[in-house]
């Protein structure tokens, strides 16, 4: 049987969802089950004088109201999971319901339940709520003033971290010929799955066991954490992803709905249903981003960069989110040198608390963030001396030998070659012609444009020693059963919990491979506490090079007790057995062979095992990296933009990206795509915009743009495939690098096409208002 | 994304619908498409008791010629008006317009009636109804009127639909068969609306001069208008490049610029300059 | 003001179905919670997204901005009755080869609205799939891999109509998935 990893099959996964055969959590329909609908904060900052819910429950279909009141002392604050060491975090108690005060629009306010989701949507108009407004902390850099509106009383300055890492000698400053500074804001973005959060509650009295369906990247943080804050053992705490329509990092919180929902479920006895809005998603679900970087560049005229110093102001928004103290600080802050050998740098994260909606971890997590002002500071510090943005990068990258290397901030990258991705890009977009055609278009009145993003990003999280020491409330080891049955089709649990990525065909491909049987035989389970034994979900890039390596590793330990039961049945060694597209063979004896699937049976049958053994084929592993993965490589963007209005329109996007080595080649080019779609979408068109009051002014997807499909000309990407020596496969991930390239490739696309005008910065997203106003002020008008 | 409470009724006819607005005593609202209606219901930003459902009075589907105007029933789809024959012969503006509008669900719900009877300031069919100067078909209690789209459409959401009235269909002069037209839109990327949509329509004479042009805008502000600055500068002129650019610099002077998220009141001025010199460039030259 | 529940009768995929609904019911409601076919999606609250897109008699539309009770008497073909696992309708089998999906929730309201487009423009470019496709968002494929799909789908769809005649083009609309919902 032909090897299929590295081939591009079909998903598993599809004909199910092709047909209306998912099972979201919306689909989820239960005996007398109850809708819930909470009733959240107009207010960014506000005192509670009082809640009224008279109304509402006199409504007929009305079951049960709770306020932040109700559930004092019975459910208790849902913790971060990122206690980031020595930053002097201050972490203030999100409670389930706000109490006395509400901290941001959508915070909230009461939980109702009724009998169906028509009726409960009444019962929120119902409620009246008396507020005493405050005044509202909204952006980080004035939330840090003096005199600023506390979000919480006792965190002076909205300080909720203040984190280091690295020093520079002054002389090491003071020596440098060129220093290039400026100021990059990263903005808020909301991660916007289709599929909005929900969750769905059950709770059996006579077992005591409490079943939660819910939108969750990671099924067993939410179990761990959801035990604690309802007071119930993670043995009777089952918590279930259904099929997922995406999550992009929004769907790794905890958030308070998911313990409202399980805790309103045990008290009412019956089966609730909550189901997030999309207009409640934009304030209710946690965004992304919000930082603003202070970066300077220093380095000699000859284009040697030799050091970085960053600055980062994050906006944290009211509470600690799940991931959130992590993004701006561990994940961000020891990236910033890039793919580029600068040996000094340093890193100073102030996290700010601000009334508005938490930001957590969203797709590439600090890492799209760390790469964005890099790759935009050195294009400025390229233009500074007068040098080709692709030779700057050249001269400065971590150089192919000196892998493992270790990066000024301490990081061990794992593999590399950075020139290799490059060379390929250049040569597919024919770069010395394109900057030819660039210049002519130039002398025309044209403004085209062209943007280099050389990345690396951290990702595969990660071995759980480091995860200790950088304060994750949790180990990021993974975990995988391979079930043989005795027909020899095999059953696969594996912790990871994907929503879109296709893990059931990229781990069936692995498998099929290990045990030499077709896709077909093999069954995937993810996603469910009780199949599943502990684990850490996915988020990060990690499912394939952690989740997946587990897989390989369990799958492994099969065929190595299954060597031995064919040994024992052919009368031969253990060693001397040849195991080759599922097949047993004694070595040098043709002939004395065994399939995969008669092992199968013997082993379940147990007639005739070695002496000592155990019956079943089944092994289970817990795979714990050695290190992170950091895949690389170059995206370029070729832009038009419009003199007149300021439209700027891709011509061409080109990838070359090392991801290490693929396992299926279609499904981690789609991940490529769906990455740059949302990287482009950051730097054109999506953004939150809050006034000055706190108001979520661009709160409906009337305002906020997701990208559409005409927004974007064809994707010419394809990869190098470097290996990774941490983990068995030699994979790494794949799912954040298109975000985390692509942003400052459009933004350096545009940068470079107003030159003419001197521009150096804009903040994203790149309006088209924005641009002509640049062009307008170097047109003199 | 659910209304409050409402009861529903059938009409069968025109009649029947004024009656039944006239029994719900202020507290109906017709329905068509629901393209206009519905979201905003969803949003419990309008709450009516009632909803008289006018989809099913087929006199109000047809598209007839009457002498120099075209009769558009208010129940034409979006769709169906970009793809009728006689829309396309007579006022092909109207077509490309309503082909441009929302995207092709929306077209194949949204009608043209209920298009302009709820006023959307930020809708694509305002700029052709005012350029192939419209008039509004209203059957009201006392018997049919028509009313010219300017003075129909007040301001953002607000007409002057008299009472217990229903528009029953729209009337728009057929422009000379020499007159080439265009519809040029900005869209919002998120909601697809335009922040500008220029409908331009131009005919030159035997010498080539100018002697047939409409222009006018929508989007850009609570209503919209006719740029009559624009026409007047290139009637009875032979365009040139030069010609049009100027004249569309006047593209805004009749409109009130409106001030968003997306974009401001000067730069959708800019927008209105430039796509309307396109879209008078893309017919004339 | 006691308002009555009203009965919806529809046909769909071909078969009648009813139930008894408030007014203000959304027809993806009715669709998903008293006939019980979820695999018409909800993503938005702007009918903006088109995740529930399914046919109306024939056309595309979305169906949370329609009431149950205006699908009266309707034909009505959702996802369930393209095709099925065993025989997939050629959006559904293009989509598949060439990963036209991720988390497949928008799918089968994207697939429902090309659907839509190939019955105004059987063969179209590159640009009008990507603008075909304005009122439908996909989050997670950036798109690509759908405009492949579509385009496969045309050809098939083409080459089955040029083979067999207009009927089949028609008839694949409402394919063997009609037995079900």
């Amino acid at each position: 049987m032909a090897n299929v990893v590295g081939t591009p099959l079909k998903r598993k996964e599809d004909p199910r969802l092709l047909t209306g055969n998912g099972r979201f959590s919306d689909d989820i329909q239960l005996p007398g089950m109850l809708h819930a609908a909470i009733l959240r904060s107009p207010h960014a900052h506000a005192h509670i004088k009082k809640i009224n819910a008279e109304a509402a429950l006199k409504l007929p279909q009305v079951v049960a109201v709770y306020t932040g009141k109700d559930l004092e002392g019975k459910i208790g604050p849902i913790p971060s999971s990122w206690l980031v060491p020595d930053c002097n975090l201050k972490e203030a108690p999100q409670y389930p319901l706000a109490i006395d005060r509400v901290r941001y629009v959508g915070d909230g306010v009461a939980l109702v339940i009724a009998e169906d989701r028509y009726a409960v949507r009444d019962a929120l108009d119902l409620i009246d709520v008396e507020y005493e407004a405050l005044p509202a902390a909204v952006r980080q850099k004035e939330a840090m003033q003096e005199g600023a509106p506390l979000v919480h009383d006792d965190i002076e300055h909205n300080i909720a971290l203040h984190w280091k890492a690295g020093e520079i000698a002054d002389e090491v400053l003071e020596s440098a010929e060129v220093v290039v500074r400026e100021s990059f804001y990263v903005q808020r973005v909301f991660p916007s799955p289709i599929e909005t959060r929900a969750a769905i509650g059950e709770y059996n009295p006579g077992s005591g066991e409490l079943t939660l369906w819910c939108t969750s990247q990671n099924p067993h943080i939410h179990r761990m954490v959801l035990s604690g804050v309802l007071g119930i053992s993670e043995a009777k705490l089952r918590v279930i992803a259904p099929d997922m329509g995406g999550g992009f990092g929004g769907k790794i919180g905890v958030y308070p709905d998911e313990a409202l929902i399980g805790y309103a479920a045990r008290d009412l006895g019956r089966p609730v249903k909550w189901i997030e809005q999309r207009s409640e998603h934009f304030t209710a679900s946690n965004a992304g981003r919000d930082e603003v970087i202070d970066v300077e560049l220093y380095g000699q005229r000859d284009g040697a960069l030799t050091a970085i110093r960053v600055k980062n102001t994050a906006n944290l928004g009211a509470y600690l989110s799940t991931m959130g103290p992590g993004v701006a600080t561990i994940d961000f802050g020891l990236m910033i040198t890039g793919a580029y050998d600068i040996p000094h740098a340093s890193c100073e994260t102030f996290g700010v608390y601000t009334n508005t909606t938490p930001t957590d971890a969203y797709r590439g997590a600090g890492k799209p963030e760390a790469t964005y002002q890099i790759e935009r500071i050195i294009d400025l510090y390229a233009r500074e001396i007068g040098m080709d943005p692709v030779e700057l990068r050249r001269k400065n990258f971590a150089p192919k030998e000196a892998f493992p290397y270790t990066n000024a901030q301490g990081l061990i990258y794992d593999s590399g070659d950075y020139e290799k991705p490059l060379q390929k890009a250049l040569e597919i977009v024919n770069y010395e012609q394109l900057r030819q055609e660039q210049e002519e278009m130039r002398k025309q009145g044209k403004l085209i444009g062209v943007g280099i993003s050389t990345y690396v990003e951290l990702c595969g999280f990660g071995p759980s020693k480091v995860a200790g020491a950088i304060g994750f409330q949790g180990g990021v080891w993974e975990n995988s059963t391979v079930r043989v049955h005795p027909s020899g089709k095999v059953t696969v649990y594996s912790g990871t919990s994907p929503h879109g990525q296709g893990h059931a065909t990229t781990f069936g491909q692995i498998v099929a491979d290990k045990l030499g049987i077709p896709m077909d035989d093999i069954e995937l389970v993810f996603s469910d506490t009780r199949a599943i034994s502990m684990s850490w979900g996915t988020y990060g890039s990690r499912s394939t090079p952690v989740g997946g390596a587990a897989v390989a590793i369990a799958a492994d330990r099969v065929v190595e007790k299954a060597k031995k039961i064919a040994a024992h049945e052919l009368e031969a060694a253990a060693d001397d057995i040849i195991f080759e597209s599922g097949i047993f063979q004694v070595k040098g004896v043709p002939g004395q062979q065994r399939t995969f699937q008669e092992i199968a049976k013997a082993a379940n049958m147990a007639w005739n095992l070695p002496e000592g053994m155990e019956p079943s084929l089944e092994a289970q592993s817990f795979f714990d990296p050695e290190n992170f993965v950091y895949p690389f490589g170059t995206h370029i963007v070729v832009v038009e933009v419009d003199k007149e209005t300021g439209e700027i329109q891709m011509k061409r996007y080109v990838c070359v990206d090392d991801v290490g080595r693929v396992i299926n080649p279609l499904t981690a080019e789609g991940q490529v795509h769906g990455g740059i779609a949302q990287g482009v979408g950051q730097a054109l068109w999506e953004g939150a915009v809050y006034s000055s009051e706190g108001q979520l002014l661009s709160g409906t997807l009337m305002d906020y743009t997701l990208p559409k499909a005409r927004f974007f000309p064809p994707i010419e990407s394809s990869f190098t495939e470097t290996p990774s020596p941490v983990n068995p496969l030699g994979a790494k991930g794949v799912g954040e690098t298109g975000t985390t390239a692509s942003i400052p490739a459009v933004m350096n696309a545009v940068m470079d096409a107003l030159k003419p005008y001197g521009v150096k910065d804009i903040d994203m997203p790149l309006t088209p208002e924005k641009v002509w106003r640049v062009i307008q002020e170097g047109e003199g008008n | 994304m659910i209304p409050v409470k409402f009861d529903y009724v059938h009409a069968a006819t025109v009649d029947q619908a004024i009656k039944l607005m006239q029994d719900s005593d202020g507290t109906g609202k017709v329905i068509a498409g629901g393209h206009s209606l519905l979201p905003l219901m969803k949003f419990r930003l309008t709450e009516p008791d009632v909803l008289i459902d006018i989809s099913r009075i087929d006199q109000l589907k047809e598209v007839k010629v009457e002498g120099e105007r075209l009769i558009v029933g208010a129940l034409v789809t979006h769709h169906d008006a970009s793809k009728h024959p006689l829309i396309q012969a007579h006022v092909p503006l109207l077509a490309d317009t309503a082909s441009q509008i929302g995207d092709l669900q929306i077209r194949n719900r949204g009608t043209i009636g209920g298009n302009l009877a709820h006023a959307d300031p930020a809708a694509d069919l305002p700029a052709a109804a005012f350029a192939l100067d419209a008039e509004i078909i209203i059957q009201g209690e006392d018997g049919e009127e028509r009313m010219s789209v300017d003075s129909f459409i007040i301001g953002p959401l607000i007409t002057m639909l008299p009472e217990n009235s229903l528009v029953t269909g729209v009337s728009f002069s057929i422009p000379p068969s020499h007159a080439k037209s265009v519809y040029l839109k900005y869209f919002h990327p998120a909601s697809g609306y335009p922040v500008v949509g220029v409908a331009a329509m131009a005919g030159t004479d035997k010498a080539g001069a100018i002697d047939y042009i409409k222009v006018a805008l929508t989007g850009v502000g609570d209503v919209a208008f006719r740029a009559e600055s624009v026409e007047q500068t290139l009637l009875g002129q032979k365009p040139s490049e030069k010609m049009i650019r100027e004249a569309a610099r006047l593209a805004a002077e009749e409109g009130e610029m409106g001030s968003d998220l997306f974009a401001s009141a000067e730069y959708r001025e800019n927008l209105c300059k430039v796509y309307t010199e396109r879209a008078l460039r893309s017919i004339l030259l | 003001m006691a308002i009555e529940n009203r009965k919806v009768t529809v046909t769909v995929n071909g078969q009648e179905r009813s139930a008894e609904v408030e007014p203000r019911k959304l027809l993806v409601h009715y669709l998903r919670d008293d006939l019980g076919l979820t695999g018409t999606h909800i993503g938005c609250d702007t009918s903006q997204c088109g995740a529930c897109t399914i046919m109306v008699n024939g056309a595309a539309v979305k169906s949370c901005t329609m009431l149950a009770v205006q699908a009266d008497k309707s034909e009505l073909t959702t996802v369930e009755g393209l095709g099925t696992i065993d025989h997939l309708h050629p959006m559904q089998q293009s989509f598949w080869e060439e990963h036209g999906l991720q988390c497949g929730y928008c799918t089968p309201g994207v697939m429902m609205a090309m659907i839509g487009l190939l019955q105004e423009n059987p063969n179209p470019s590159e640009e009008e799939i990507r603008e075909g496709m304005e009122g439908v968002i996909c989050r997670c494929t950036g798109y690509q891999f759908i405009v492949s799909a579509v385009q496969k789908a045309a050809k098939i769809m083409a080459e089955a109509a040029a083979k067999d005649g207009e009927a089949v083009a028609a008839s694949q609309l409402v394919g063997e998935g009609t037995h079900r919902g």
